[in-house]
């Protein structure tokens, strides 16, 4: 027996993978693809934390979370005390541990990464704001005492969200509005079941409202009520009304029947729950073959949404290459597992359609890089000549948003860019009418949950020394 | 939840009228403006252009044919049953100014849109002259109302049953043969109806406004459904509109896009029937 004896050395633990659907079998049903971690999976990985004591992963977060703190928290076996800490900086805690992209924020500047995979910071705060939701004790963060002043929150996306999360822990009154009959913004109209199940919005907005945040729907901003109403009855205004304007491709056959924009598919497969029908009474076209036209996450939503309603082909259009796209890669994979083929270098000239108005078709122009363009992305040039049709009977437009006009029409005094987004102040969300703060899409352009929901930090803070101090 | 307080079946009981207890819209609400119901938590977004408000009691009216599954589904709503949501008032309301003499021409359902319209230009001093129309004498709805808010008021029907047999539209060519001062039009119909009077209109020229219906979802120009062409422009009814120059409008982009769920509506009519016990309506 010469079996050597050594020192027992650590094991070193591989990053530990979230089970997910099959993807043959989640590209049929609208679940939830990635299953989430088990406790003994959460502690497993919470264990590869090193606890730096400079933690870069909390300079990547637009929000500040104490991410060692609450890993920590986890590795040990104490859940609470997790999403005590996750509460402290972020009140949408099973959101941004679905949707944030990680990759690029705290996970991107993990230590660990230099050598090894990052610590799965997204899936560890996933875990534990599902352990709360799913076995917690009814719980809340403490709320400071009541100031006697009043906020409005209008739009109840991720930016109003966490405004309204951070205002009424500070001892605010806060109410939020919202135009859709339902609160959540884009995380209930936009993001599929799929990705974000609607009963965790669902029940992020409760927690708000247990904290004392009240919710009025169907209030539409700008038409039901004036900025400058608001203003007679709250102390601070905050606009977070998301960008809301849908992009065409301005070519030739946009009205067939099939034609959709992003936010229409996705609103009605969503919001309307339109994948249900005629369960829920709200249709869409059930295409048999789908393209959808752009290369971001709402494209990967919609094209993975198009599989689920029952489509043989969910086509991908994008004008650049894989590269280019600005999608999460997270994204894409899952769209790739899933069997969406992706046509690059291509891009939509005109629409065909048939008599009754129905869409059959679209032709494509091939496409080479050319020069960087201001984007310092290589420009698509056509090729000449390389023209040719694809057959499709739906299409899904979502080449992105443009600012949607309705409030700032109605709100004078906001001072709007060329593009008709709203002047804010990028380390405040001031905007130029007193009283009145801004955050989120309808400032940046259509950017990420955790942007905006990092700009409504910067604004609730504004906000609060604006409502205590006067500034 | 939005009560409805008064509850009218007119039209053979094809067309409904309710007034819905809705404060806020109704303080807000003018002639043009629509709102978007929902009866229950898995019913469509409908929107309906308002008949009327009484802001003094709270109180916004809508009229409505019954046509498919939602409406249906309206329709089963009695005096103190509610809707879940009632979103408004949404879209631009009509441009009212007095240009002196004025036509008014309504079809259907489209009465109760054009009535308030009609009655603020009176109210602005113009000289109203009122066109309305229906298939027959029982389907006419409004006509009272009209008559009050107009100076003169002319009635068609298809069967002659009623007034002059005959479409609204070959009264409308009558009537600005005979009135060459009238210096608006406003039609508000079916889509055939309004085409047709555009069509008129625009050889007599004068200026036309109409009322578009498309199929609409959120109301906010945040959804693109409701496009239109008009003048060669996209223009969302939603917030553009849903009041349009009427000779400007490409009234077959918008008769085709209204066809887009024509299979679906009919499959969600026809379970929503059986599921009342009334049997499938098609021919045994």
């Amino acid at each position: 027996m010469s079996e050597e004896v050594k020192a027992p050395k650590k094991e070193k633990i591989p990053r530990q993978k979230m089970p997910e659907q099959d993807p043959q079998v989640r590209r049929h049903n609208f679940n939830e693809v990635p299953l989430g971690y088990t406790p003994e999976l959460a502690m497993k990985e919470a264990e590869r934390c090193i606890q730096c004591k400079d933690p870069r992963c909390v300079q990547g977060c637009p929000v500040e979370i104490d991410i060692p703190g609450f890993i920590k928290f986890i590795k040990e076996g104490d859940f609470e005390a997790a999403i005590r800490r996750l509460w402290e900086k972020n009140s949408l805690p099973a959101v941004c541990g679905r949707v944030c992209p990680q990759e690029i924020q705290c996970e991107g500047l993990c230590i660990l990464g230099k050598k090894d995979e990052p610590v799965a910071i997204g899936n560890l705060e996933r875990f534990a704001a599902d352990y709360q939701r799913l076995h917690g004790r009814d719980i809340l963060p403490p709320k400071a005492e009541p100031t006697g002043k009043k906020v409005a929150v209008v739009g109840s996306g991720p930016a109003g969200l966490t405004v309204a999360g951070d205002l009424i822990l500070k001892g605010h009154e806060v109410t939020i509005f919202e135009a859709l009959h339902a609160p959540g913004g884009v995380l209930i109209y936009g993001i599929p079941e799929f990705r974000l199940p609607k009963e965790i919005v669902a029940h992020e907005c409760r927690y708000l409202e247990r904290l004392g945040v009240k919710i009025e729907v169907n209030a539409v901003i700008g038409r039901s009520e004036t900025v400058d109403e608001l203003l007679e009855r709250f102390d601070a205004v905050f606009l977070g009304v998301g960008a809301g304007l849908p992009l065409f491709l301005n070519i030739p056959g946009e009205h067939y029947i099939g034609v959709y924009s992003a936010n229409e598919y996705l609103t009605r497969s969503n919001l309307m729950r339109a994948y249900d029908f005629p369960n829920y009474d709200t249709p869409l076209v059930r295409g048999k073959k789908v393209a959808t036209f752009g290369g971001g996450n709402v494209a990967m939503d919609a094209a993975r949404t198009a599989l689920r309603m029952g489509a043989e082909h969910s086509y991908i259009i994008y004008r650049r290459s894989h590269a280019e796209m600005p999608a999460r890669a997270a994204e894409i994979h899952h769209a790739e597992e899933e069997g969406v083929e992706f046509l690059f270098l291509t891009n939509p000239v005109r629409f065909l359609g048939n008599e009754d108005g129905y869409l059959t078709g679209v032709e494509c122009i091939r496409m080479e890089l050319g020069e960087p363009d201001a984007s310092g992305r290589r420009r698509p040039v056509p090729i000449p000549g390389s023209e040719f049709i694809l057959e499709i009977d739906t299409a899904v437009i979502a080449i992105g948003s443009g600012a949607n006009p309705l409030l700032t029409k109605s709100t004078p005094g906001l001072a709007l860019n060329k593009w008709g987004y709203i002047i804010a102040d990028p380390k405040t969300g001031k905007t130029m009418k007193p009283r009145v703060w801004a955050g989120g899409d309808i400032v940046t352009g259509a950017a990420t949950v955790i942007l905006a929901m990092g700009a409504g930090r910067l604004a609730s803070n504004s906000i609060h020394d604006f409502l205590t101090y006067g500034w | 939840m939005f009560e409805i307080v008064e509850r009218e079946e007119m039209a053979q009981g094809t067309i409904i009228s309710n007034w819905v207890r809705a404060p806020k819209i109704a303080q807000k609400a003018k002639p043009g403006q629509f709102v978007i119901l929902r009866a229950n938590e898995k019913g469509e977004r409908i929107p309906l252009t308002m008949a009327d408000t009484d802001p003094e009691r709270g109180l916004i009216n809508i009229i409505y044919a019954v046509v498919g599954k939602s409406t249906a589904l309206f329709k089963t709503l009695q005096v103190g049953d509610s809707y879940l949501d009632v979103i408004g008032p949404l879209g631009q309301p009509t441009h009212l100014e007095n240009v002196g003499k004025v036509v008014c021409v309504g079809g259907g359902t489209g009465i109760a849109v054009l009535h308030p319209i009609t009655r603020g230009l009176k109210q602005l001093g113009n000289h109203v002259i009122a066109i309305i129309g229906a298939r027959t004498k029982d389907l006419l709805i409004l006509e009272d109302k009209m008559r009050a808010a107009s100076h003169e008021l002319h009635i068609c029907t298809d069967d002659g049953s009623y007034g002059h047999k005959g479409f609204v539209t070959e009264m409308l060519k009558k009537v600005l043969d005979e009135n060459k001062d009238i210096g608006l039009a406003v039609c508000i119909g079916p889509v055939p109806m309004m085409k047709a009077s555009c069509q008129i209109t625009k050889e007599y020229g004068v200026k036309t406004l109409v009322s578009l219906n498309p199929i609409m979802l959120d109301g906010t120009g945040m959804c693109g459904c409701c496009r239109v062409q008009v003048g060669g422009k996209m223009q969302f009814a939603c917030v553009d509109g849903p009041e349009f120059d009427g000779h400007a409008v490409d009234f077959d982009e918008l008769t085709l896009r209204l066809r887009s769920y024509l299979p679906e509506e009919k499959l969600a009519y026809d379970r929503f029937k059986a599921s009342l016990g009334q049997g499938c309506s098609c021919k045994s």
